[in-house]
């Protein structure tokens, strides 16, 4: 196992709705629903669509590439797992492919001080159980 | 419902650091604070017939009106607005009860004892392993290393200052003004500590952009307001303190709030959620922010309240910052004197309900940092996440 954090992080809950997410990550595929009625994408996971209130859709595999649309550099080790892994980035992301999507992650193979709004990334996956694999961000080269 | 509902009565416990207040549970300090705010009214509890509160308060009606012998109950209401939200909305939805005649003296309170449960500041705990929608949307946060709101409301208030150039000397300023709001406030847990701007400057870092003191108090403590009729409240014995207009909800897509969710439209990003509502607060008030003499604006982190200052109208969109250094906060001579008690940063976290307390003295006369002649005085409870806010008035 390779994980941007120490064992003793929360692990997601897998429901109907998200498994296959979940699912595509273990494939090493991000993975976002869009109604299959408007077209319009949805994260997180949800039965029914928000603009059309449609039920069916698909999950469409995208790029992975996105950039940074806010961020915050965690110092405070909020569990003790963590109190060796801080400091922390956490990212929004704004997925390029998946219009109005944004993701939540961390930025890897950078340090908190190079994070920035803007900074175009990439997803890389890591498993952190052998049932769990999650999306994490790394910089990309500009376009 | 403008005016037909009046505060008559309040209570507050000792406010105190998390985990130091051990003379007894939560629960007495629920009950002893009822007890005070409905003796403060010259009311008895056999006048009582409506609980109000919020955020999963631990300490229920039932067991309440159980154990205080309450006669009859006939409104109980604890708000679906999310967490410090909702104490506005416990407000306007007890003058509700009380303006169509469901209820006729309504008791709205939160105990909240941290050291005896849960600090806030702390992580979620434990694996999220249900299958709510709640626990689902978690899923794409905990593991990431989203553990609390500090994370979440760090995003947002991070996504201000690139837009609008916020800088953390602005979240200063609030922090500042609020902790020498606190120093006059003897009831205040940070009342003997003073903070210049060079002590937030050189505060640890909790969560970029947050250091220390941008990052409201864990505390123990409890307060309650006693609701009832205008008509009756001209009989009582306190000066009437009138519900003029409350609001509440949240805006589209945003979930359970940014705590843990940040999937709203880019336009209500670096937004507090309350723009919407406080649209609706002016318009059913029937006035609008140049007529408030003073507000008291939730403070879970410094930065948040130059959110909802633009979101209310106080100053334009991107210039709660400029606004906040300017000395608009400050009592007694800002334009908008803000969190005259010292607010969740600096007097205590109940969870925002001590902000409509001190909206209360405000408008009694009886504050310790008094705002000559207030008349209207706004209150906001939590920002990021479904909220409510209102208008008092003398």
């Amino acid at each position: 196992m390779n994980d941007y954090f120490p064992p003793g992080l929360p692990l997601p809950s897998i429901t109907e709705d998200t498994r296959p997410f979940w699912d595509a990550c273990r494939r090493r595929t991000l993975s976002v629903q869009r109604c299959t009625a408007c077209g319009a994408f949805r994260h997180p996971p949800a039965p029914v669509c928000w603009r059309c209130r449609d039920f069916a859709h698909e999950w469409v595999a995208v790029s992975g590439r996105g950039t940074i649309f806010t961020h915050a550099v965690v110092h405070r080790a909020f569990l003790p797992a963590l109190e060796s892994r801080v400091p922390y980035t956490v990212v929004l992301v704004a997925l390029d492919d998946a219009p109005g999507v944004r993701i939540l992650s961390n930025l890897v193979e950078a340090r908190p001080d190079q994070v920035r709004i803007g900074l175009p990334v990439e997803v890389v996956f890591e498993d952190v159980t052998a049932e769990v694999t999650v999306p994490r961000f790394r910089p990309r080269p500009e376009a | 419902m403008r005016d037909a509902a009046a505060v008559v009565g309040l209570a507050e416990s000792e406010y105190s650091k998390w985990g130091t207040l051990t003379r007894c549970t939560e629960y007495q300090l629920a009950l002893e604070v009822i007890v005070a705010a409905v003796a403060d009214a010259g009311l008895t509890m056999d006048d009582v017939d409506g609980f109000a509160s919020f955020s999963n308060d631990r300490n229920e009606f039932c067991f309440v009106a159980t154990d205080l012998g309450v006669p009859e109950v006939r409104y109980a209401d604890l708000t679906w607005i999310t967490g410090g939200g909702g104490a506005c909305a416990a407000i306007g939805n007890a003058a509700m009860a009380i303006a169509t005649g469901t209820a006729s003296c309504v008791v709205v309170y939160r105990s909240i004892a941290m050291g005896q449960f849960r600090r806030f500041g702390r992580a979620l705990a434990g694996d999220v392993q249900g299958v709510r929608p709640l626990d689902a949307a978690l899923g794409f946060a905990l593991p990431m290393g989203v553990l609390n709101a500090t994370i979440g409301m760090a995003l947002l208030v991070r996504r201000h200052m690139h837009l609008y150039g916020t800088t953390t000397e602005h979240l200063g300023h609030v922090a500042v003004t609020f902790r020498r709001h606190a120093n006059r406030n003897p009831r205040a847990v940070m009342h003997a500590r003073p903070m210049t701007l060079a002590d937030h400057a050189a505060a640890p870092r909790i969560v970029d952009p947050f250091g220390l003191f941008d990052c409201c108090l864990e505390t123990d403590g409890a307060c309650a307001l006693v609701l009832v009729s205008a008509e009756r409240a001209r009989d009582l014995r306190r000066r009437p303190v009138y519900v003029t207009a409350a609001a509440q909800g949240t805006g589209p897509r945003w979930g359970a709030g940014a705590w843990a969710m940040h999937y709203m439209p880019e336009e209500d990003y670096a937004t507090g959620n309350t723009q919407r509502l406080g649209r609706t607060l002016w318009r059913s008030a029937g006035v609008g922010p140049a007529d408030v003499d003073c507000a008291q604006i939730y403070d879970h982190y410094s930065g948040m309240v130059l959110l909802q200052l633009e979101d209310l109208g106080f100053c334009p969109r991107g210039e709660g910052g400029p606004f906040a250094a300017s000395g608009a906060l400050a009592w007694p001579n800002g334009a908008l004197p803000t969190n005259t008690a010292g607010g969740s940063l600096s007097e205590a976290y109940i969870h925002g309900l001590n902000h409509v307390v001190e909206a209360v003295k405000q408008l009694r006369g009886t504050a310790v940092n008094q705002v000559s002649d207030a008349e209207l005085c706004l209150v906001a409870s939590g920002s990021g996440i479904p909220t409510s806010a209102a208008l008092l008035r003398r």
